[in-house]
């Protein structure tokens, strides 16, 4: 997975959590002696990827497979355990927040519930000034002025209401407005973590466009953290699939729609409901995903999965790179045996 | 043939201190014992205030102001509440989105089962034991001897939501009504749900409920289906009819809004414009501000609910024919 020129490269990203609490809750008794444990949740495990400039990979996964906690450590607002981080040629992840800044206004977050991540005592304005003060502290207030009213028109919110505060606007429009103060600083790479999963139909459809059409003109590279497959399906050219903190997955789109390789992607896929098409019965899985904080050995998969055997459980498998240009982690795909 | 469910004409309004809203505007459909609807539309529409209706639970400041709810011939609107208690969470059984919030966090899993029955049913303590691990077992619950005895949050969502089906079943219901039951859950383990439910509506012969916004899941599971806009049916007929070939300019603009259906990449469609507030329902039609094909007629007159084939379809537009 060796590219050059990539945007982005992460490299063997590790983020593990502590959550064993204070001194006195990790004290346990273990046969008659006490000892102190220390509990961590392991969100993301050797994850290795690259994007390219004006790509978009999709990041799929069901709740809890640590696509959000991998959305932040990209971005720097998670320190990784270890692994590498690069943005273009610069190493990232090891840098001071001020060596880190001029990266900041390159790489900006859209999240998902777009009542929790504006401020509700701030006007739109303020929002969207906030950054370009931050970022240009020389700029001065008609050019931070036009400056709003340019995004917003861009992203369909009509500039007369930039004195309004969010609750005076819906859900879609909301949605708009966060994605203007992503847009306010003239960023080359988004992370959109499930932006439309708060959304209707109709209204995600809109924001889905916008998105789009700001790819298009402004020569954006996404990286989309979704659970909605058919959305990732749309946006993406390339597509993450994650289990249990770990990529098992990794394609363009086409080729992991319509061949998908790990057990998982298929069960996965299996399950979309479709529109009009009675499917046939979908791949069930086994079992449950087991807690991030006692990872199984080997794949994190072969407890589910119906093609496992003793390989599976004691060797990790690593991404593989297949012919038809999907890299798929999974020893039954390796030995040709799925 | 007496029909399982009808409802005539019914109407929910919410009467606030500046006059009365009016959230479900007149709509009527039937279910037969063993069938299957979808009630889909977006945030707003009305399709949640519709469940409640049907067993009664619309909270003051909202209430039934005309129409008739009909239940294996009983006219539910009209029931004392004590009477409606014993077919509320009997014949009827009810699941909500979140299984989270439906069960009780301080209680075993077994506990809530039990107390259930026993409000229902006449039966001793150890035989609401047996029923309560016989419904367990109808929901796929590995081991429900050793469930029984946890709490919910011991359970993973999958699981919970499946505990919260099996407490809906307990009392053997006629009709189970769904209102969002897989949002809040993956796609795996909502796939799981719904075949569940689809075996156990063919198994037991119940007749089944499902609000969703999914057109997706409406179509993998149910039989008919009914569209809302504004607190009004606008299409209504055979799902896999009405998601083919969809007739009222609402439907269609949802069915192409959807990813996945056109080529990746390309511009989705967008129905211009928002849902209405309910303070200010559009005259006319309440699509027509939205709608690329309407005329003057659109803004005038309401367009009723007819049928505009032999299939069953009914649609509520003035230029479909």
């Amino acid at each position: 997975m060796e590219q050059n020129n990539s945007l982005l490269t992460v490299k063997d990203l590790v983020k593990h959590f502590d959550i064993s609490g204070g001194l006195l809750d990790q004290l346990a008794l273990e046969s008659g002696r006490i000892v102190r444990k220390k509990t961590t949740v392991k969100a993301v495990n050797d994850v290795s990827f690259t994007i390219m400039p004006q790509e978009t990979l999709g990041v799929v996964g069901e709740s809890g497979c640590g696509k959000s906690t991998l959305a932040r450590a990209v971005l720097g607002l998670y320190p990784p355990n270890s692994g590498e981080i690069h943005y273009q040629d610069q190493r990232i992840d090891n840098l001071n927040p001020k060596q880190m800044l001029p990266f900041r206004k390159k790489m900006q977050m859209i999240f998902q519930d777009p009542y929790a991540s504006l401020n509700p005592r701030m006007t739109v304005k303020k929002i969207l000034e906030e950054p370009v003060y931050f970022h240009n502290k020389a700029i001065n207030a008609q050019a931070a002025e036009d400056k709003v009213a340019e995004v917003m028109r861009q992203v369909g919110v009509d500039p007369a209401w930039s004195g309004r505060y969010p609750h005076e606007f819906s859900g879609g429009q909301r949605q708009r407005i966060s994605i203007a103060r992503a847009l306010m600083v003239d960023p080359e790479f988004i992370v959109a973590d499930e932006p439309v999963s708060a959304l209707d139909v109709s209204i995600q459809a809109q924001i889905l466009n916008l998105l789009m059409e700001a790819r298009e003109k402004r020569g954006l590279t996404y990286m989309f953290i979704t659970h909605d497959l058919s959305v990732v399906k749309h946006i993406s050219t390339r597509v993450a699939v994650m289990y249990l903190g770990t990529i098992c997955e990794l394609a363009p789109t086409q080729t992991l729609y319509a061949q998908p390789g790990h057990p998982y992607t298929r069960a996965l896929l299996s399950a979309i409901p479709e529109l009009g098409v009675q499917k046939p019965k979908h791949l069930k899985l086994k079992g449950e995903v087991p807690t991030p904080i006692n990872l199984p050995s080997g794949c994190v998969f072969h407890g589910r999965c119906i093609y496992a055997n003793d390989r599976c459980t004691q060797e990790i498998p690593r991404l593989m790179r297949l012919e038809s240009g999907a890299y798929v982690a999974c020893h039954g795909v390796e030995e040709k045996r799925i | 043939m007496r029909h399982l469910l009808e409802v005539k004409d019914l109407e929910v309004k919410f009467a606030l201190w500046f006059g009365e809203l009016t959230a479900i505007d007149g709509i009527s459909f039937t279910l037969d014992r063993g069938e299957r609807l979808g009630i889909v539309g977006e945030s707003g529409a009305g399709k949640s205030v519709t469940g409640f209706a049907i067993i009664n639970l619309i909270s003051k400041p909202g209430y039934i102001s005309a129409g008739q709810i009909l239940f294996e011939g009983q006219e539910l609107n009209r029931l004392p509440e004590d009477e409606m208690r014993s077919i509320r969470g009997n014949r009827i059984s009810m699941i909500f989105q979140d299984p989270m919030m439906t069960l009780n966090p301080v209680l075993t899993i077994g506990t809530q089962m039990i107390e259930t029955v026993l409000a229902h049913e006449n039966v001793s303590k150890s035989e609401a034991v047996d029923i309560a691990l016989d419904k367990l077992k109808k929901v796929h619950i590995p081991s429900p001897e050793k469930r029984i005895h946890q709490y919910p949050h011991e359970c993973s969502g999958g699981m919970r939501q499946r505990i919260v089906v099996a407490i809906a079943l307990l009392t053997n219901p006629a009709l189970i009504i769904a209102d969002e039951p897989t949002t809040a859950l993956d796609v795996t383990i909502q796939a799981e749900i719904m075949d569940l439910l689809l075996e156990l509506c063919e198994s037991e012969k119940m007749g089944l409920i499902l609000i969703t916004h999914d057109l997706g899941v409406v179509s993998q599971i149910t039989e008919k289906v009914i569209v809302m806009y504004a607190g009004k049916i606008v299409e209504s007929g055979a799902t896999q009819s009405v998601v083919q070939d969809p007739k009222h300019p609402y439907t269609r603009g949802l069915l192409k809004a959807i990813p996945g259906i056109i080529p990746p990449g390309s511009r989705l469609y967008q129905i211009p414009g928002m849902m209405p507030n309910l303070t200010e329902i559009p005259q006319g039609c309440s699509f027509h501000p939205r709608c690329t094909i309407s005329e003057s007629i659109c803004s005038t007159e309401v367009p009723a609910l007819i049928s505009k084939d032999q299939h069953h379809r009914m649609v509520a537009c003035h230029m479909v024919k």
